[in-house]
């Protein structure tokens, strides 16, 4: 039989039976909208995730005191008061990898302005920190090496403040109160918006690394050294360098553990990542098993229909189908409908994956692979489900067929 | 020409295994039909008319005995060759018509031609066209069949059974389902189809719907009995004429 008229013959079939060939579909339809929709959700986060990450820049890395352990409880990393700012000017004299090198401070507090407060978080650098965090100026101008030597008590501050705290008012020059502290208001900072974990980056305040150390916390060491590579490439390589100089710098013996920790943007990209692939496995899994439970839809309605179609198969073959004409026939309609059904299942998904997104906020990706994906599967479920019924089709004797009531 | 043998049995046997017994439907039967024959196979219920009408199909194969249908022996036939002989070869009315349903007369119509590779689109549908125009159905060509009166239905299975022009029509018990007129109707097609020419094998139990054809079989227990010429041929058209006014409004 020519494949044209096969079509021909399966689409009337399908067509001549409307309801149920879309209760056949239903099942693959959500199956497949459920897989779009928990791939683009799994791919969405976990896209956003590597996004916020790398916006803090790819050439980020961590040091952050590791947690000494005290008997068996593990101390938190900030009450370590093992890096210190000589820590710093060591690494600036010594690397030759490293592109720019901060002392990092943070903390909490309320700013007061008038009658205005706004509780917020402040961190603290050197001239290089906004460079290495990838901050940037808006408006106004960075605090100078001169303001950090002196500790001088100035500030750059995030749009949500400007909002919240002086509203129309320009802020520059303008003196707030920070812990009882006055601090000027020297520069406002670009608008990142929020980040994946729903953090608001532009919730801050940042200050010279001295003003914090001398007059907020009274403290000698840092919570963290952040430091930027030269390029994402010899991220490894300057690790392994500052490891070595950190090392000496605390005059660690060859026995003696590293009392830092380095954590590169990679690797908190995977860390992460991991749990999200995790999540996205699990979805799949879910979203599959709705598929098959589909498929088996499918085969359900193919086999009864198959009898209730006995007469007309009957005919068929007393006109002249041949036995493999019959099989080819109902393959080819379960084939079709679980691939109608996965058209729709995808625009389906694409749907219900926006409607999430715009609703719970949630970043969704769909992907080229994934429509693929459940397309494929949905082909080889209308196969693989429709061979039955349409073996059992094709075997029928067609006198018993016609005389079928 | 006119002596052309298009159906030709010898010493037919049809055994049916039901359990321990076998039924003997068919028992030796011998049959000859010449093209433009319209034969009545008659005979009571379970007397094995469907039986031979079956074999002679191309729908069953024998127990025993050699059936040539157009000059080719059936028997060596294996299921695909007789599917194809069916398409090609052949053409069926049945009781029940068998139309799809929730599908157009010409669609139902085009079916035989869908299964024939060598026909193309456009033939395929010329000839549908052609024969529900035969069947005085060119008005509801792309009427659903489901919504089509029993008549109709019939007409357009006679339309789809002499789509592929085959070299016999067998209808078994087609106007078993119509009411009197309807069924004269019926026959009268039958009669016009073959005056064209057509060889028709029209299996029924009632005698008055066999004297419309040109020869009656009658068979008893799966043997025949008695195969004559009719004597005076009804004509079809004429009996409706015939028919009572009350019957019309009945209808
Ligand atoms: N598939 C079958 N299995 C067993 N017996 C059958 C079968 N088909 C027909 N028969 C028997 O063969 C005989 C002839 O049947 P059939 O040809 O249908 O008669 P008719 O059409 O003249 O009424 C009957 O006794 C019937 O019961
Ligand atoms: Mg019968």
């Amino acid at each position: 039989m020519k494949f044209i008229n096969l079509l021909k013959i399966s689409l009337s079939a399908i067509i001549r039976n409307k309801m149920r060939s879309f209760l056949t579909i239903l099942g693959i339809v959500i199956g497949v909208a459920a897989v779009i929709a928990m791939l683009a959700i799994g791919n969405g986060s976990n896209n956003s995730i590597r996004e916020t990450i790398s916006s803090m820049g790819t050439n980020l890395i961590n040091i952050k005191p590791s947690r000494p352990v005290f008997g068996a409880v593990r101390q938190a990393s900030s009450s370590s008061t093992v890096l210190t700012v000589d820590d710093v000017v060591y690494l600036q004299n010594n690397s030759k990898l490293i592109d720019a090198v901060s002392p990092e401070l943070d903390g909490s507090g309320q700013i007061v302005y008038g009658s205005n407060n706004w509780p917020t978080q402040f961190y603290a650098g050197n001239e290089d920190y906004p460079y290495i965090k990838k901050y940037e100026v808006a408006s106004g101008r960075m605090y100078t090496s001169k303001e950090i030597k002196k500790a001088s008590k100035v500030c750059l501050i995030g749009q949500t403040i400007v909002e919240n705290v002086f509203g129309d008012k320009d802020p520059i020059g303008e003196v707030i109160r920070f812990k009882k502290i006055p601090f000027t208001v020297i520069g406002t900072l670009s608008e990142k918006g929020d980040n994946t974990f729903g953090q608001d980056q532009d919730d801050l305040m940042l200050t010279p690394y001295t003003t914090i150390m001398i007059r907020v916390q009274r403290q000698t060491h840092l919570r963290a050294i952040v430091l930027s590579a030269k390029s994402e490439d010899s991220i490894e390589e300057t690790s392994a360098e500052v490891t070595e100089l950190l090392r000496s710098s605390h005059k660690l013996g060859i026995d003696e553990d590293d009392d830092f920790e380095i954590k590169t943007q990679e690797e908190l990209i995977s860390s992460f990542s991991s749990v999200s692939e995790m999540m996205l496995v699990l979805l799949g899994s879910i979203a599959a098993i709705s598929l098959v439970v589909g498929g088996i839809g499918i085969m359900n309605i193919m086999y009864v229909s198959v009898t209730e179609r006995t007469r007309e198969i009957g005919l068929r073959m007393a006109i002249g189908g041949k036995g493999k004409d019959i099989l080819r026939q109902f393959l080819f309609e379960a084939m079709l409908l679980s691939v109608f059904g996965g058209i729709i299942g995808v625009i389906m998904g694409i749907a219900a994956s926006n409607i999430v997104g715009s609703i719970l906020g949630w970043p969704i990706l769909i992907t080229t692979s994934s429509i693929l994906l459940s397309f494929l599967f949905c082909t080889f479920i209308g196969v693989f489900f429709g061979w039955y019924p349409a073996r059992k089709a094709s075997a029928l004797n067609p006198i018993e067929a016609l005389r079928h009531e | 020409m006119e002596n052309k043998e298009i159906i030709s049995i010898k010493e037919l046997h049809k055994h049916y295994r039901v359990g321990d017994e076998t039924i003997k439907a068919l028992n030796g039967i011998d049959l000859t039909v010449n093209k433009g024959e319209f034969l009545a196979i008659m005979g009571t219920s379970g007397s094995g008319k469907s039986t031979l009408l079956n074999i002679l199909g191309c729908l069953d194969l024998p127990t025993k005995g050699d059936y040539l249908l157009d000059g080719i022996n059936v028997k060596s036939l294996n299921r695909n060759q007789l599917a194809t002989i069916r398409n090609k070869k052949l053409g069926f009315v049945f009781q029940s018509y068998n139309l799809l349903p929730r599908t157009t007369a010409i669609e139902n119509v085009e079916l035989p031609l869908l299964y024939n590779p060598s026909v193309s689109n456009a033939v395929r549908k010329e000839k549908a066209e052609q024969a529900l125009i035969a069947v005085g159905l060119k008005d509801r060509m792309k009427h659903l069949s489901n919504q089509m009166s029993g008549g109709q239905q019939q007409r357009v299975a006679i339309a789809r059974s002499m789509v592929n022009d085959p070299v016999v029509i067998f209808a078994d018990e087609a106007t078993g389902n119509l009411d009197t007129r309807t069924s004269f109707e019926i026959m009268a097609l039958f009669q016009e189809l073959n005056d064209k020419g057509m060889t028709i094998c029209f299996v029924t139990h009632e005698s008055d719907i066999a004297a419309f054809t040109k020869r009656n079989v009658v068979f008893r227990d799966g043997r025949i009995i008695k195969d004559t010429q009719t004597k005076n041929i009804v004509i079809a058209r004429e009996s409706i004429l015939g028919l009572k006014n009350e019957d019309y409004i009945l209808n």
